[in-house]
């Protein structure tokens, strides 16, 4: 199906399943421990070996020589993989450094060898045996001194590295107000709960991984690609995903490592990633440092706005597209927007939640505040007078629905913004000193490509089947919600499998385009399925009403069941996107609020209440979709105030490589959170009517608890994380 | 993991003989020592398992004390109500500690002896003379922000992790011993850790195979007892400091502090400048400070706690 028209009125308007606050249909198997996560997977091969990976001791350099005969030597020790062993690999489309290291080392903890044995711990002691001769080079690890250095990257798939619109210099230099200020972002991690893990096994030359993965698609191909064999010969499944957060878009180095050790052990072969191993031997999200110089006429309005962001990469790799919200979020006829590059030898530097938008919107939006602060003006009044209706690149070419003012407002008012003191560091509750903040939330809506099968039984079940990704997000439910919508079934009459690269491919998780592209793709396999029943009973499509189980015209009434008969019925389509992407810009849009305690001894910084007032289109389910607007908020809350990969700038890797250095929130960190979606359908975007919310629900949250750390305290710091060592030196004495 | 030996000891006396070996270790609640193990940052060869022993019991002392058997499990020491009436800030500081699980199966001892969370001590793949001697250390010059500010040396700034042994420390514990030959010996605590000089490796004065058999502590001294640990989360962290404080009636008492050297730090004649105030008493604690540029801000935020705790002492 070509969805290149604004969708009219359709079986999913009626919005008895869809929208619904239904529970995940997966969660009874999540709460009880029996979703079948990659690793656990000891039910679909016999005689599975442990794989354990060993990472490169150096950032840069060469493996001179490596001596394995104590590991090959080592009891129970099956094999060892390396990549003078493991015949030519290609790469990855997606994959800038390799994730086998050999003879060059690219980063900190590439893999150089695989260890096979029959179990876990003699695995990993063998692993331990390895020595590995290195020749280190010096690398570049510090973006700072990198910067002079960057260069403008070819333009990418959202928009150019550098963008110009009117006169910036001229207009910034003749505004009545101006700010001029640099921020910084540090590294970070995707921190997911679930290690990446695969489990592979070949029959012959046929190889089948059970792997977490949230594109199926994108790893089948590059691991057909690494290991140079056709697609065709290679099935990947990955049933469930333990959070992904962009860190499993791509193949990663378990899922390449366990194929090779299992092909080099003669048997199935599991693999996981230790947690020490997950922050260096995986991608990130890289840093960036920013400028941001905005003007103003004294009543508020923005002349010029200019964002520059500068990042780095292993040779390869993309940049943090920091400036992409900026060229769409506010009004301003002169206008300058620009991404530079510098090459790093860190590890690779990849999508994270909201890639480009996380971390634009947390400078951003602080410079928005700061701006408002010098104008005088209460910082929503001043978002909502510099709204825009259009691009304002492209003025012609409007938003397909914009409700960002809405969204302030309303949050305004729920959240109690008008009691707010705009003057910093003047409101206490006993030791602590309380500020409130607000940001803007943004972030660009995609649309993806999406295949679907429906298959109709005799006893009236639907089966859904795609290779779709549930990466906790509730893909399962909202997929089986649609199917049954639009075949007049309650939803404990529909089955979804999903994660199957047998199955029709689908746009996968990522970029929050997977409920409304995968949804979709369930609606066209749907219209099909449809008229597929109206014709077995003899029907006009057009006319038919399924409902109840039934598929009815005129007096004529039919089961699905009976229609279905004992042969079934099937069909598969995909939805196709077309130019409505290009006429209209779509977005999704928040007003986040957030009120912050600091402590006026010791500077802590704890997040009291927070709140997201959402427009993302048709919400599917208002439970999962709450579900990960909170989850991103607590992202939001730790990438405000406590995540950063700290750099060893001497020996170029991240050193808080664990759970204990690399801090996330707990529970005692995140008190009230509350969440609005604002009633809003879409029809540019999809049938379903639907935009992604999941990483809108990130978006500006940094920047509106760093904007309320400023007015608990006055202190404004524009380098994350907000710790307290930022903060004391200017608190109260 | 690297193959080792296993057995249970009956008596103290019999695990102290046991493990006086080359390269054996007691194990009790683990929660340290199976993490080190399977980083291969420990590799006994021979493990001495002390959980039976009868260690795990809190008795009233003769002197008006408590002792504190060596495997009384976090959990429980904070819960029990002599020590949450007597002595409130050792139990604050075990709550503020790890955990609940963590706490649920951590001992007294194992609190005492666990081993330092410098990020570089964590990656065998760097120097660190903590745990390989005469490697070097990473951390001085590298990333630094949660290490040590005062008692470090030039071959390591790492710093005790233990809020336990802080509040152990204000309460002037002493520690009970038992060697493989039978002898019993009582250190305070003041006495129990080393300075890690040249040998950062030995973190303190126990000989090979002496066990901890129980933590005794005097008499209660009242006063009102604080515990405050500032950190970047507000649970499961460690502490960047942390102050533990009894604060009597007339303005005297006792400070010590975490998170800022290798051992809970406490010095004594610093505690007579109490009645001036915090700045008073952190200029005296913390005069020998050598911070690095990552963790200078230890310092003002040591004196900016106290006075906290102070205030909050006296209110």
């Amino acid at each position: 199906m070509r969805f290149d028209t604004p969708s009219g009125t359709n079986p999913i308007d009626q919005l008895k399943v869809v929208g619904h606050a239904l529970d995940r249909i997966d969660g009874p198997l999540k709460t009880t421990g029996t979703a079948p996560y990659a690793y656990e997977r000891h039910d679909v091969a016999p005689n599975q070996a442990y794989g354990h990976v060993v990472g490169a001791a150096i950032a840069r350099g060469r493996i001179a020589s490596m001596d394995l005969a104590a590991a090959k030597a080592a009891p129970g020790v099956l094999a060892v993989v390396t990549a003078e062993n493991a015949g030519k690999l290609g790469k990855g489309e997606r994959n800038a450094a390799r994730l086998l290291a050999g003879p060059d080392v690219e980063h900190y903890h590439q893999a150089v060898a695989l260890v096979v044995a029959d179990t876990f711990e003699r695995a990993r002691a063998a692993g331990n045996l390895i020595k590995v001769n290195y020749v280190k080079e010096a690398g570049a690890f510090d973006l700072e001194a990198a910067r002079p250095g960057a260069t403008v990257p070819k333009d990418g798939p959202f928009g150019p590295s550098v963008s110009s619109v009117g006169d910036f210099d001229g207009a910034f230099a003749a505004a009545t107000v101006q700010h001029d200020a640099t921020y910084t972002t540090p590294d970070e991690a995707h921190a997911m709960m679930e290690p990446f893990a695969t489990i592979a096994a070949w029959e012959g030359d046929n190889l089948t991984v059970w792997t977490s993965n949230q594109m199926v698609n994108w790893g089948l191909l590059d691991l057909a690609k690494t290991l140079d064999m056709p697609k065709e010969k290679i099935r990947m499944v990955s049933s469930f995903v333990g959070g992904g957060f962009g860190g499993k878009l791509f193949l990663r180095s378990d899922a390449l490592l366990a194929a090779l050790g299992a092909r080099a052990a003669g048997r199935p072969v599991k693999v996981a990633l230790t947690r020490p191993l997950m922050f260096n031997n995986s991608t990130h999200r890289p840093a960036t440092i920013q400028r941001i110089r905005i003007g103003a006429s004294a009543d508020g309005r923005i002349t010029a706005i200019g964002h520059e962001s500068w990042s780095g990469n292993v040779r390869g790799g993309g940049p943090e597209n920091a400036i992409q919200q900026t060229r769409l979020l506010y009004a301003g006829a002169n206008r300058l927007t620009a991404t530079r590059l510098a090459v790093l030898d860190l590890p690779e530097g990849n999508a994270m939640r909201a890639p480009g938008e996380a971390p634009g919107l947390m400078a951003l939006e602080i410079a928005i505040d700061e701006m408002a602060e010098k104008l005088g003006m209460d910082p929503v009044e001043f978002r909502i007078l510099n709204d825009t209706q259009v691009d304002p690149e492209h003025p012609r070419r409007p938003f397909s629905q914009r409700q960002l003012i809405e969204c302030l407002r309303l949050g305004a008012e729920r959240f109690g913004w008008a009691k707010r003191n705009p003057k910093p560091a003047q409101v206490r509750d006993g030791q602590w000193l309380i500020g409130h903040g607000v940001a803007a939330g943004f972030r660009n809506n995609l649309t993806v490509k999406s295949g679907a099968r429906v298959r109709l039984d005799g006893r009236g079940v639907v089966t859904v089947e795609s290779d779709m990704t549930d990466i906790g997000t509730g893909s399962y439910t909202i997929m089986a919600q649609t199917a049954a919508e639009m075949m007049g079934v309650s939803i404990d009459k529909v089955v979804v499998h999903l994660g199957d690269s047998r199955f029709p491919v689908s746009a996968g998780s990522g970029g929050q385009f997977g409920a409304n592209s995968a949804t979709s793709g369930v609606y066209a396999a749907c219209v099909k399925l449809r008229e597929a029943v109206a014709q077995k009973v003899g029907f006009n499509s057009n006319d038919a009403v399924f409902s109840d189980g039934t598929v009815q015209q005129g007096n004529r009434r039919v089961s699905l069941a009976e229609a279905a008969g004992s042969g079934g019925l099937s069909a598969e389509d995909s939805i196709e996107f077309g130019d409505l992407s290009n006429r209209f810009q779509q977005s999704t849009f928040a007003g986040h609020f957030v009120e912050a305690a600091v402590d006026a001894d010791t500077g802590e910084v704890r997040v009291r209440r927070m709140l997201a007032v959402c427009a993302a289109g048709r919400i599917l389910n208002p439970k999962s979709a709450r579900s990960q607007v909170i989850g991103a908020m607590t992202m939001g809350v730790g990438a405000a105030l406590m995540e950063e990969l700290v750099v060893d700038k001497r020996s170029g890797f991240f050193v808080n490589h664990d759970l204990a250095g690399y801090e996330v929130p707990v529970h005692a960190d995140i008190h009230d959170q509350e969440v609005i979606f604002l009633d809003e359908t879409d029809p540019m975007s999809s049938p379903m009517k639907a935009k992604g919310i999941a990483e809108l629900g990130l978006c500006g949250v940094g920047a509106a608890v760093a904007n309320a750390v400023y007015n608990a305290t006055g202190v404004r710091v524009r380098d994350y994380p907000i710790t307290l060592d930022k903060l004391i030196d200017g608190l109260p004495v | 993991m690297k193959s080792f030996t296993y057995e249970r000891a009956r008596t103290p006396q019999e695990a102290a003989a046991a493990a006086e070996r080359q390269g054996a270790k007691f194990i009790a609640g683990g929660t340290n020592l199976l993490d080190l193990m399977k980083l291969e940052i420990e590799t006994p060869v021979h493990l001495v398992d002390v959980n039976g022993l009868a260690l795990d019991r809190i008795e009233a002392t003769e002197e008006g004390g408590l002792r504190i058997g060596a495997l009384v499990r976090n959990t429980d020491l904070a819960a029990d109500q002599r020590v949450r009436r007597d002595y409130g800030l050792l139990s604050r500081a075990l709550l503020a500690g790890a955990s609940g699980q963590l706490r649920n199966k951590a001992t007294t001892a194992g609190n005492l002896l666990q081993r330092t969370r410098c990020p570089y001590f964590y990656d065998t793949n760097q120097p660190c003379n903590k745990r390989e001697p005469g490697s070097g250390c990473s951390a001085i010059g590298g990333f630094s922000r949660g290490h040590a500010i005062v008692g470090a040396s030039d071959a390591c700034i790492a710093t005790h992790p233990s809020d336990m042994a802080v509040a152990m420390r204000t309460l002037d514990a002493v520690v009970e011993t038992v060697r493989a030959d039978g002898e019993a010996r009582q250190i305070p605590i003041a006495d129990f850790y080393r300075a890690p000089g040249d040998t950062p490796h030995l973190e303190n004065v126990l000989s090979p195979g002496e066990l901890i058999t129980a933590v005794v502590l005097p008499r209660p001294v009242g006063g009102v007892q604080v515990y405050r640990k500032v950190r970047d989360r507000s649970s499961y962290a460690f502490a960047l400091i942390s102050v533990g404080a009894i604060v009597q009636k007339d303005g005297s008492g006792h400070v010590a502090l975490g998170g800022v050297a290798h051992k809970p730090w406490r010095i004594e004649e610093a505690e007579t400048a109490l009645p001036r105030g915090a700045r008073a008493v952190t200029e005296q604690l913390l005069a020998d400070a050598r911070p690095s540029r990552e963790n200078a801000f230890k310092r003002p935020l040591v004196e900016r706690t106290l006075a906290a705790v102070l205030t909050q002492a006296r209110a």
